[in-house]
């Protein structure tokens, strides 16, 4: 099997990203720290090992238009429903400030218009619709545009009949949005509903974090799950559970693998192969004889 | 029934003076008779200014209070015949979800709901109304059963959330409420939810996905609670009141932001005054919903749901184009 393609991040050919997002790429000579093993990692080599360290394989999170440059063909990608914006619908006010002034705050953090970017794209020639979550926009939760753009992705893969990508990063559900936020797992998951019906395939990779409204709706309806090594993954938080248990829990706790341990999950891709896995996978479920009609 | 509800001191000062004359018995004074119709009267005209009013917080109070009916005093009063079914014939019996199959009013349905559990024993038995991963599951089980007999689904929403423990993360609590979601929003039999009292999170909508969703006056349906939520955006839990307001989570917000359907009225005072009259009022809703819902073709009726579920949350999108990027 062939794995030419060992793409850099620091391209991304989408739509909807600021050049700032794409190419935040560190001078140099600037070193970052790894968190889970304190290494101090060069940045041009940290950039060049995919933001993993390369010391203890900790998996840094990625932008959206870093890991869309990851995962799909070169200039394969179009987006679409990149200009949908949350106009507030509740008009929430904290003693922090505001939500629109939030909005307005991260969209020139990131350069994008919510936490997911969604588009059609191919790799190694087959072509999907893929989402992709953004943590740095508010924890990359889900509220009205994300569940639409989301539904949006679900219903192109539906209608193209072209297989489904979703990669997450989200805390979950977006506060401040209130209810409307909830209702967006139930929304995607309908729309999810549709595209099983239809046999068309899903495959959702868990980046972290993976948790609570994500993690319980779109995320794990995966026909395929995988998840990247070391990624935060589960209904709640290992400090909600530790208050509700009374107990210190494993240091493994709602990890990529303790899921795999409990059989939730497929798999756990380290993000050098991820893309050549996809591909796999994509491949055994495109061209070949099914009973289909039979 | 006392008036125990912090905000209803005024009331419960009433009462006291009622009960007061009215412990003198036989002894009473044609005045003080007069007395207390009069106080019962103005108690009356108060409890009903008072919950014509609530705050959201308050009504999280109400939703929450402990002597609120919860799911199996409506079964008891709703329904003519009760079969319940337990298990989710993989692990065990969550007593946080309860249901079976039912009559009401002549109709055969299949009824379930969270139950957060009464007296001290019961409440450890349902773990206080917060389902573990096989109380989705049986209801998925439930789902199933009453979509191969055609029998409408009814559930009753009343939780604080799913359980955030240990062992529930091992057997897929997330990947329990997700499979629910997506097997509601598809299952080929109408399906009516109501939120009764506390609608919490993930763990309320693992059961709430159907054609009609509706909340009683006094209930409350939150992305998060209000506690939650003030001690990561407020960082300090004692904003629970402001953000309580400001997540709009009282039935007449959610009506207006198009998450429920229609409203259902409680008895004055709310439906801990008067269990009776909070079942009838449930009763006459879920019959009113369903002769409505059977008239439709089953394709028909996943279209409608679909739909109401799908331009949830549009009115807050708008599209600026050729904004934003570059
Ligand atoms: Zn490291």
């Amino acid at each position: 099997m062939k794995d030419e393609s060992q793409p850099a991040l620091t391209v991304a050919q989408t739509n909807g990203a600021h050049p700032d997002t794409v190419a935040r790429a560190l001078p140099d000579n600037l070193a970052v720290k790894c968190p889970n093993c304190r290494e101090l990692l060069l940045g041009k080599d940290w950039e060049k090992n995919l933001k993993v360290c390369q010391k203890c394989g900790h998996h840094f999170r990625l932008s959206a238009p870093e890991r869309i440059a990851l995962l799909l063909d070169p200039d394969s990608f179009s987006e679409f429903a990149s200009d949908l914006r949350s106009s507030d619908p509740l008009g929430f006010v904290a003693r922090s400030g505001s939500y629109a002034d939030k909005l307005v705050s991260e969209r020139e953090k990131t350069g994008l218009n919510d936490a997911v970017v969604v588009g059609m794209g191919s790799i190694e020639g087959i072509r999907l619709a893929l989402a992709v979550m953004d943590f740095r926009f508010i924890g990359g939760s889900m509220g009205s545009v994300v569940g639409e753009k989301l539904t949006q992705a679900i219903e192109r893969a539906a209608a193209e009949r072209a297989p489904l990508v979703i990669v997450s990063a989200s805390g979950g559900a977006r506060q401040q949005e209130g209810t409307i936020s909830l209702m967006q797992m139930a929304k995607t998951s309908a729309a999810l509903a549709r595209l099983a019906e239809a046999g068309v395939l899903y495959v959702s990779l868990l980046t972290d974090p993976t948790t609570a409204g994500i993690s319980a709706s779109f995320a794990f309806l995966g026909d395929v799950i995988l998840a990247e090594p070391g990624a935060l993954i589960g209904f709640a938080g290992p400090r909600v559970i530790e208050q509700m248990m009374h107990q210190r829990l494993p240091k493994d706790v709602n990890t990529a693998e303790f899921v795999l341990k409990h059989g939730m999950i497929d798999g756990i891709a380290h993000r050098r192969e991820v893309r050549a896995t996809l591909a796999r996978l994509l491949r055994l479920h495109s061209g070949g004889e099914t009973l289909a009609g039979a | 029934m006392a008036y125990d509800l912090d905000f209803e001191r005024p009331l419960a000062d009433i009462e006291k003076r009622i009960s007061q004359l009215q412990k003198r018995g036989e002894r009473m004074r044609p005045d003080e008779r007069a007395q207390v119709a009069e106080l019962q009267q103005e108690l009356a005209r108060r409890t009903k200014e008072l919950y014509a009013a609530l705050t959201p917080w308050q009504r999280v109070q109400v939703a929450r209070f402990r002597d609120r009916p919860y799911t199996n005093d409506y079964i008891k009063r709703m329904c003519d015949e009760y079969f319940e079914l337990r298990g989710d014939r993989r692990f065990a019996d969550d007593r946080a979800i309860q249901g079976g199959v039912a009559s009401i009013g002549g109709q055969t349905v299949v009824l379930m709901g969270h139950q957060k559990g009464r007296d001290l024993k019961e409440r450890e038995e349902c773990n206080f109304g917060m389902a573990h991963p096989e109380g989705y599951r049986k209801a998925l089980r439930l789902f199933r059963y009453a979509e191969r007999f055609h029998l409408p689904v009814i559930t009753l929403i009343d939780t604080t959330g799913a359980y955030p423990g240990l062992g529930d993360e091992e057997r897929g609590i997330s990947q329990a409420i997700a499979e629910n979601l997506l097997v509601m929003a598809g299952l080929r039999t109408p399906i009516i939810c109501i939120v009764i009292g506390e609608g919490g999170s993930g763990g309320a909508l693992g059961i709430g996905v159907g054609d009609k969703v509706l909340m009683l006056e006094n209930a409350v349906y939150t992305v998060a609670a209000p506690e939650a939520a003030a001690s990561i955006i407020w960082r300090d839990n004692a904003f629970a009141p402001d953000a309580a307001q400001a997540m709009k989570i009282t039935a007449p917000e959610l009506l207006e932001l198009g998450v429920v359907d229609s409203i259902i009225p409680e008895p004055v005072g709310g439906a801990h005054r008067d269990y009776q009259a909070a079942a009838e009022s449930v009763k006459a809703a879920i019959l009113r919903e369903l002769a409505d819902l059977k008239r439709l073709s089953t394709d028909a009726l996943l279209d409608h749901r679909y739909q109401r579920f799908r331009v949830i949350g549009l009115q807050g999108i708008t599209e600026v184009v050729g904004a934003a990027q570059k």
